[in-house]
């Protein structure tokens, strides 16, 4: 059974926004799956109909099976989400928010200080359990929506930009934390900016833009697909005029700076050979851009042109 | 009981305990003003000023006022308790909360109009308190009429508040009302004056004023006099419960306001 299954969803906001066009997916139980997209591609509104914060205007929407149509209430007990946007009261205190937030998915109060105790721990929240939530640093506040999102123990977990401005140490140990929950069988999907993230945890993907999917695969075949990758070479001395360079693309940034791309069967070893012959020495080498970032542009490009 | 059942009834009792908190915890804004305010209206138009107007139906000025400020604080304080808590959820976007969860929508709706009643309840019985202190003989007339219109009045007033949360967008959008609509109703409606001392033409126009017959009935309760008919005007107010409970649920499952 698929832990969640979108078919042709179309969303048209009152403003007039058609935000989504006909989406389809389906994410199998027990998967890592991440969700893509630039700003405005509808990741969110895909995401608020899912959890029922937006209506949606067409199609259909199953959570392990129970689509929201036929019993919403049955498919959001099965269902934890981690909105973009905080949705907490900034005046209540940390285990308050959390005890409630259980008590509203009808979990008795003892039961719910348990396995808040258990999941506040786990996040590293435990300590402020007693502060008022607007006391909390940016980075904590997102792993209280994380806390919130569980206490009902979903078998689907959709996290909507988890680790958006949260620095590198917070977001690994959250990384860690999601992964420990996927191995342990909660299916996860997620939406990020950061693509390296994407590619660290998650096994299938899809690119979402303009309300429509524009890739849907895993991510190995997804990486596959790279077959080109862009290296800037910082020069020792001035270049006055671009040598040729046989079936390389090569171009100058300016007088010391060259960008060369490489497909899959060119050797990074080859083309120095080339510049050596040329007696050109480079002072420095980087990888243009994250890989995966190119290839999600030049997706979305072709997507454009067509 | 089934699972279901005792997990709605648990959701009810956490939105339930959580709204009555919060009107408790900030009990020096909720419960102390009405208390204050109704104890200047019985110094100044009940001690200074009530005494010169002489009797009004037959009861001394202050003794036909009690019922008018009970009722009036009980329609204030129902309302602005269910339009501010509503719209504070929408605002901080915590109502997300209640709508990602299983709860039904009466169940929602239900909660935030039992906060709303206990804190008019509570205010009401504050305001009696203190009318007390100024009038120690006053006696209650019909014990069961005046609970039940004070009960009806508070939930009547509630899912007034509840659907002026739902159509506001801004903090603007939920004090238009209650300044411009509901206070002069109130003030109007009854709460200081029998209409029978208007000309006959203000009479008429008063009976258009819904305030007037939520505060005749509960003067019937509490005196045993009253401008118009009761059981009619219980039946009306029964039947706006009724209105205004479906169009809270229609707009909670339609999504107006709380859904994008
Ligand atoms: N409440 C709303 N009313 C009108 N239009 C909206 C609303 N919410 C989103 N939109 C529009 O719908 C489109 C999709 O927005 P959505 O928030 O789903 O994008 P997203 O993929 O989550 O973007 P981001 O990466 O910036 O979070 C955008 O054009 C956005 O402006
Ligand atoms: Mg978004």
């Amino acid at each position: 059974m698929n832990a969640l299954e979108i078919s042709n969803l179309k969303k048209t906001y009152a403003s007039g926004v058609e935000a989504l066009k006909g989406i389809s997916l389906s994410v199998e139980e027990g998967d890592f799956y991440a969700l893509l997209g630039p700003n405005g591609a509808g990741k969110s509104t895909t995401i608020g109909i899912v959890s029922s914060l937006v209506t949606k205007s067409d199609g259909n929407v199953s959570i392990f099976g129970t689509d929201i149509d036929q019993d919403f209430a049955e498919a959001k007990r099965k269902l934890g989400v981690v909105a973009q946007e905080m949705n907490f009261s900034p005046f209540e205190k940390v285990l308050d928010i959390v005890v409630t937030q259980s008590g509203f998915y009808g979990i008795p109060k003892k039961v719910a200080l348990a396995r808040a105790e258990e999941v506040l721990h786990k996040l590293g929240l435990w300590e402020k359990k007693d502060l008022q939530s607007r006391t909390l640093s940016g980075g904590l506040k997102r792993r209280l929506m994380i806390a919130k999102s569980l206490i009902h123990q979903p078998r689907l977990l959709i996290l909507d930009e988890p680790t958006a401005g949260v620095d590198i140490e917070l977001r690994r140990g959250m990384w860690d934390f999601i992964r420990e929950l996927n191995k342990n069988g909660t299916t996860v999907i997620l939406t990020t900016h950061y693509l390296e993230e994407a590619e660290q945890l998650c096994k299938n993907i899809a690119i979402i833009d303009k309300g429509l999917i524009v890739e849907n695969t895993s991510m190995k075949d997804l990486l596959k697909k790279l077959d080109m990758q862009t290296f800037i070479l910082d020069l020792e001395t001035n270049l006055d005029t671009l040598p040729a360079f046989d079936g390389y693309i090569v171009n100058q940034i300016d007088p010391s700076t060259l960008r060369v791309a490489l497909n899959r069967d060119q050797s990074l070893n080859a083309f120095f050979e080339n510049l050596s012959k040329l007696n050109i020495q480079v002072k420095s080498l980087r990888n243009e851009a994250n890989r995966l970032e190119e290839l999600f542009l030049q997706i979305i490009k072709n997507d454009h042109e067509q | 009981m089934s699972n279901r059942t005792r997990e709605i009834l648990w959701s009810l009792r956490t939105l339930t305990e959580r709204e009555i908190r919060r009107y408790l915890r900030i009990w020096v804004q909720t419960l102390v003003p009405p208390a204050v305010t109704m104890s200047l209206y019985f110094v100044i138009f009940g001690s200074l000023i009530g005494p010169r107007i002489g009797s009004m139906n037959g009861f001394d000025y202050i003794q036909f006022m009690i019922p008018g400020l009970i009722m009036m604080s009980v329609i204030t304080n129902s309302y602005s308790n269910v339009v501010s808590s509503f719209f504070g959820v929408k605002f901080q976007r915590s109502i997300e909360e209640l709508l990602v969860s299983p709860m039904p929508a009466f169940i929602i709706l239900l909660g935030f109009i039992i906060g709303g009643v206990s804190r008019g309840i509570l205010v009401g019985i504050v305001v009696y308190l203190v009318s007390l202190f100024f009038y120690p003989d006053f006696t209650i007339h019909n014990l069961p009429l005046t609970l039940g219109v004070l009960v009806l009045t508070a939930i009547l007033f509630s899912l007034m508040g509840f659907i002026n949360a739902i159509f506001a967008d801004t903090f603007d959008d939920i004090s238009v009302v209650p300044t411009f609509v509901l206070t002069p109703l109130i003030y109007l409606g009854g709460v200081f004056y029998s209409i029978s001392i208007l000309p006959e033409i203000w009479q008429k126009v008063s009976l258009i004023n819904p305030m007037l017959y939520v505060v005749n009935t509960f003067r019937e309760g509490m005196l045993g006099v009253s401008d118009i008919d009761v059981t009619s005007a219980l039946l009306m107010q029964l039947f706006f419960i009724i209105i205004l409970t479906a169009s809270c649920l229609y707009l909670l499952k339609t999504g107006k306001g709380t859904r994008q």
